[in-house]
């Protein structure tokens, strides 16, 4: 378990982080969603204990990860893909972090493998591509079997096979009882990954949800309408918290009624409806319009379950 | 190209190989492993050192076969500047080589960290910033002290016997010998020390290669600049002046005495390093 409390981390004048509270629970893969600049990075580097927090705290499993006695067996972290010395290989580069946890030195072959490098595990690492980077900086976060797995943007650089490889790990880690967090300024790789979603703009949280309920956010938000009659219809639908307006097609886009109410109107008053489609959102779309608000207003909203 | 992505993942935890429990505390022998694994997995580092030591001896050799018939024991100058003409300094002319190769490797493996990241890497599996520096002190100075002994030992030894001078040469039985090939061990590795406590405080290979060779080498240039006064009461302090009171058979009397120069680079070393620590202890990485 992850738990940041009241977190807030300054450099200079610049807010980064702005006092963050959240949790990340064994047994999902939580993602850790916010534009570029939100503080992601910098939430990841005070749990590891890189960045000592202007005020609050992070802890891994209750304490602070620089307490464990072998922090590399209570956290596995991915912090910065390409991670390695250019002349130095993938085995030594792990073999070199193992030994520090007292970590069998098989182990290394054995994540190695897991993260498919095995055929280049003796090359040097400034040879590496930027997905080979992130596949070691991955097996360096597995190397101890650790609880807790915190990974920064391990998406990046990956190809679409690398993305769905991740993807299943992950899910799997999480399966095993684990806790996962991962973060991602891309809500659409997200929203296949995990089942719950910390979204932080500005240093702020935002939302912490899990995907159902940011999916009943995303529920029919408007319904688009056709039909001959669209002006009479408008005039039956039209209420105080109604919005109706025309889009450029010549259909109505109804906000304020669900699908089923309208088809309703319009039966009763014996219209003929051409079209009645209620809009679904994407995730990505809620995402958007949830860090676009937390820009323009300051103040932190979180957002519950409606 | 290796054959990437097993989309049918294989087992996170390993049953046969599952990772036993913790074991105790990151100890600083554990931190010491992992820091000699870095630095034998990376050729330039190994190869620095032992052109550090083969310098030494092969320069020495040079040196001392190519020495004048009008040698005389006169006072050394400090390491850093011409040998003095006795032949044992003679032989070991080349520290002024391989001082700057051991102290630009500890630079090199410690301000490394920072350029490549793995810094983080290594505090996040450690915990103890204090631990990561002392090991990195540890495995620099064990290995320098270790390859710069064997190329003193060699280039006095070399050295004494193509010397085609006028001097007498010594022997390594000489307590003089002695106490120039542990003391020009000792400086050497302090140097290397030096260099790694500044990669850690400057967290740039540029500039800590800059302030190191320029701290030994030009600073005391600058020195002999000012007043006489001023000059004789600090220049034989510093590092570079020390290290000529423990590399030479005689040297200038107007410096330190042994266990002066001893005290004196045992300050600097463990002054810098103490400020690394608590600079790295201090800020963010």
């Amino acid at each position: 378990m992850i738990e940041v409390q009241h977190l807030t981390k300054r450099y200079g004048d610049t807010v980064a982080v702005d006092d963050l509270s959240f949790t990340v629970e064994p047994g999902v893969v939580t993602g850790f969603l916010g534009p570029n600049g939100a503080g992601k990075s910098t939430t990841m580097r005070s749990i590891i204990g890189l960045d000592t927090p202007t005020s609050g705290s992070a802890t891994v499993n209750g304490r602070p990860l620089v307490e464990h006695d072998t922090p590399l067996r209570s956290l596995g972290s991915l912090l910065h893909a390409g991670a390695i010395h250019p002349a130095r290989s993938a085995h030594d580069h792990l073999s070199a972090l193992a030994v520090t946890n007292r970590i069998p030195r098989q182990r290394v072959d054995e994540v190695l493998e897991l993260v498919g490098l095995t055929e280049v595990a003796r090359r040097s690492g400034g040879g590496f591509s930027l997905g080979m980077g992130q596949r070691l900086g991955i097996a360096g976060a597995l190397l101890a079997d650790p609880e807790v797995v915190m990974l920064d943007e391990p998406v990046n650089g990956l190809d679409p096979e690398g993305i769905l490889w991740i993807r299943n790990l992950l899910q799997q880690l999480a399966r095993d009882g684990r806790t996962v967090l991962v973060s991602s300024h891309l809500m659409s790789e997200m929203q296949l990954m995990a089942e719950h979603f910390v979204i932080i703009g500005r240093g702020r949280l935002i939302a912490d949800v899990t995907k159902a309920e940011l999916e009943e956010m995303a529920a029919g938000t408007h319904t688009i309408v056709r039909s001959d009659e669209l002006d009479r219809l408008a005039g039956l639908l039209a209420d105080d918290d109604v919005e109706l307006t025309m889009d450029h097609r010549g259909s109505l886009v109804v906000r304020g009624h669900d699908a089923g109410h309208i088809g309703r109107v319009a039966r009763d008053a014996d219209i003929a409806l051409s079209a009645l489609t209620p809009q679904q959102r994407t995730l990505e779309d809620v995402f958007l319009e949830l860090t676009a608000a937390s820009v323009q207003y300051h103040g932190a909203t979180t957002v519950g379950s409606n | 190209m290796p054959t990437l992505t097993p989309t049918t993942t294989p087992a996170v935890t390993s049953s046969a190989l599952a990772v036993p429990t913790s074991p105790g505390r990151v100890r600083l022998l554990d931190v010491i492993r992992g820091e000699f694994v870095k630095f034998r997995s990376v050729r330039s580092n190994r190869a620095t050192l032992l052109g550090a030591a083969l310098a030494t001896v092969l320069l020495g050799m040079v040196f001392s076969w190519a020495a004048g018939g009008d040698a005389t024991t006169a006072p050394a100058g400090p390491a850093g500047q011409m040998p003095g003409a006795d032949p044992v300094s003679l032989a070991l002319g080349a520290l002024t080589v391989s001082q700057i190769l051991v102290g630009v490797l500890g630079v090199l493996v410690a301000a490394g960290e920072f350029s490549t990241g793995i810094i983080r890497t290594t505090i996040a599996a450690v915990g103890s910033r204090t631990k990561v520096l002392l090991a990195k002190v540890l495995t620099v100075s064990g290995l320098t002290a270790v390859a710069m002994f064997v190329g003193v030992v060699l280039a006095v030894v070399l050295g004494q016997g193509v010397y085609a001078g006028d001097a007498a040469t010594l022997s390594l039985n000489d307590p003089d010998v002695v106490r120039v090939v542990l003391g020009s061990t000792v400086y050497v590795t302090a140097v290397a020390v030096m260099g790694v406590a500044l990669g850690f405080l400057l967290r740039s290979t540029a500039g800590a290669i800059g302030t190191l060779i320029g701290g030994l080498t030009i600073g005391p240039g600058l020195l002999r600049l000012l007043p006489d006064s001023f000059t004789d009461a600090t220049l034989k302090y510093l590092p570079s002046e020390a290290g000529s009171v423990l590399t030479t058979i005689t040297p200038n009397p107007e410096l330190l005495s042994t266990e002066g120069a001893y005290l004196t680079l045992a300050i600097w070393v463990v002054g810098l390093v103490a400020v690394a620590a608590w600079q790295l202890r201090r800020n963010d990485v």
